[in-house]
């Protein structure tokens, strides 16, 4: 019965986006609405040819999704990290933004393409993968809701899909990290509103007594995303067949609700969910309990309590009123302290196994990584204080900190659990080779220090010489002067992303040939029965 | 309910309320007893790797 809704639903599905296709008012969502009318009538092929079938009671944990989910990571992180790096060298060299491709191609339209496949590509397939792995372990159950799973993996990609060729069609609202349309956005409200009760299910129905610290941390991402994905994207559509819609905000209030959703995706999006992540791996990796679970517990309410005060931080000397701009640099200071809790939390769980950096790369990996979130949530803070955004605002600087973060804490704690849940997922005795973990952590790290040590220092001297003045008060240079003193930092940090590039490239080879040639692991869970 | 009301009450009671409800969590994460608990909990990853706990139960 339940194969036959779905089946009508899919098929009206189908013959109303066609309509839409054919009634369309612009190009990108003619287009879009193809995309969809593709993606139902999949679903309902798939739906019929698999409706009569009887299905063995599944056992286990639903593990086939995590797998999808690690696999859309790795592609998705290399073609982030491939845009990141063009766009780098499309600053270094403008010719690169070619005349046949403007319009599509030049750096506008790629930046938000960039930012949103390595944020929400990577690392939403990241943290869904690695929650749903989570979860299952902690709560000693199967993922709730049978195949709901499946839709929040495939539906989250549809929409990665609709948004990144929006992007390039010239799709967006103009919102920085909530680029797309209104009928995207609707749909990953549908499909987080899955996310929700999927994790929240398995939760309700665990085994275990207690919640781990991780699946608290997993669960106010998921939660705090749904309401300001819904708040910052509240828009009235022109028109039903059109892809343009009208923001219910305006000036100062729309400013103020966009970076209060700007900066908690970093908090809760960035930070809350990967925390997440690092609560359960590196505690595995090192094969010994987080250093202090009641550290975590403070650490997690003292974070969620102050991060979300800390958006107005980035309407310093704007209009703005100064009582809400102070509020925001002082929660972002205090910030620091839940910050670097969680930094030593992380550090010390190997306390006592510090051996394990020099044998094992993965944990160096991790290590590595909460270094980094500990470097950049000092970073932050300070440039959160008005007299040091004066000068760091509108520069590099702020790209060579969020990269460092993103590069160095997101990345590098990514691809610690990926190294981790490969030879897990695929029942593996052990990766493929540590030897290319290796390089790949140092052409990672490098890469990362070449792109933040070249935005430091492009990042303070345009800021410097934007506000110098000459002994009559006037400004010294023109705005193309800073831009021509930039270059050879420029060629630096496109480098650092060449190498970082390769070290992922490296780790998709690795984790291939740990699926295909690593020896299997032998024990009694290999007479389990395949997913 | 204009603004000045809600942001009157906003940074009065609700921000006492908010401040007591995250003292209140971490005067609870030090109670007696709680060493106990907290140790158990941090070892739950170590438990049911491979399988559910009922699937483990029955094998």
């Amino acid at each position: 019965m339940w194969n036959y809704i779905k089946l009508a639903v899919l098929g009206i599905a189908v013959i109303l986006f066609g309509l839409a296709a054919n009634y369309g008012r612009d190009f990108a969502y003619q287009v879009h609405a193809l995309i969809f009318m593709a993606a139902a009538a999949m679903t309902f092929i798939y739906t019929l040819r698999v409706a009569g079938d009887v299905k063995p009671a599944p056992t286990g944990y639903l593990d086939g999704v995590v797998r999808a989910g690690v696999i859309a990571t790795a592609i998705w992180g290399v073609v982030g990290f491939l845009a990141g790096t063009f766009i780098a060298f499309q600053l270094a060299f403008p010719q690169l933004n070619f005349e046949f491709l403007q319009g599509h191609g030049n750096f506008g339209r790629l930046r938000p393409l960039h930012t949103s496949a390595v944020i929400f590509a990577f690392g939403g397939n990241a943290l869904i993968a690695s929650s749903f792995y989570v979860v299952q372990r902690t709560s000693a159950s199967r993922l709730w809701g049978g195949n709901l799973g499946w839709f929040v993996f495939w539906g989250y990609n549809l929409f990665i899909v609709l948004a990144a060729s929006g992007y390039v069609l010239g799709v967006t609202q103009s919102k920085e990290y909530a680029e797309p349309e209104w009928y995207i956005d609707l749909w990953l409200t549908i499909v987080w509103v899955a996310y929700l009760m999927a994790f929240m299910g398995t939760i309700f129905t665990r085994k275990e007594k207690h919640i781990y610290v991780a699946n608290w941390f997993y669960l106010s991402f998921i939660v705090t995303i749904a309401m300001l994905h819904i708040v910052n994207n509240l828009a009235i559509p022109v028109s039903i067949l059109g892809s343009r819609s009208v923001m219910v905000m305006s000036g100062v209030q729309d400013a103020m609700t966009q970076w209060w959703y700007g900066h908690n995706a970093v908090g809760f999006f960035l930070t809350a969910g990967f925390l997440g992540m690092m609560y359960y791996f590196v505690p595995k990796q090192a094969e010994r309990p987080v250093f202090s679970y009641k550290l975590s517990i403070i650490h997690f309410w003292a974070l969620i309590f102050i991060y979300i005060w800390a958006g107005p931080h980035h309407l310093h000397y704007t209009a703005l009123p100064d009582w809400a701009s102070t509020l925001g640099m002082v929660f972002s200071v205090i910030l620091w302290m839940p910050s670097w809790g969680g930094m030593i939390n992380g550090l010390m769980t190997l306390s006592g196994a510090w051996d394990k950096l020099r044998t094992d790369p993965v944990i160096r990996m991790m290590v590595i990584s909460v270094g980094f979130y500990g470097m950049s949530t000092f970073e932050g803070p300070m440039m959160s204080i008005r007299a040091v955004n004066s000068l760091s605002h509108y520069t590099d600087w702020t790209i060579g900190h969020v990269h460092s973060g993103a590069l160095g804490w997101n990345g590098m704690i990514t691809f610690g659990a990926l190294y981790y849940l490969v030879p897990a997922l695929w029942n593996r005795q052990r990766l493929y080779s540590l030897g290319l973990v290796s390089w790949h952590f140092w052409l990672a790290t490098i890469g990362i220090v070449l792109y933040a040590a070249s935005m430091w220092v492009t990042g303070i001297m345009e800021g410097l010489m934007w506000r110098e003045v000459d002994s009559q008060g006037f400004l010294v240079n023109a705005f193309a002067d800073t831009v021509a003193a930039k270059h050879p930092m420029y060629v630096v940090r496109a480098t650092g992303g060449v190498l970082y590039l390769t070290g992922a490239l490296i780790m998709c080879y690795n984790l291939y040939m740990t699926v295909r040639r690593a020896p299997v692991k032998a024990d009694e869970s290999a007479l389990a029965p395949a997913e | 309910m204009d603004y000045h009301i809600l942001r009157e009450f906003a940074d009065s009671w609700v921000l006492l309320a908010m401040f007591v409800f995250f003292v209140a969590a971490v005067v609870w994460a030090f109670r007696p007893g709680s060493r106990k608990q907290h140790r158990d909990t941090a070892d739950v990853i170590f438990r049911h790797e491979d399988k559910p706990a009922e699937e483990e139960a029955r094998t």
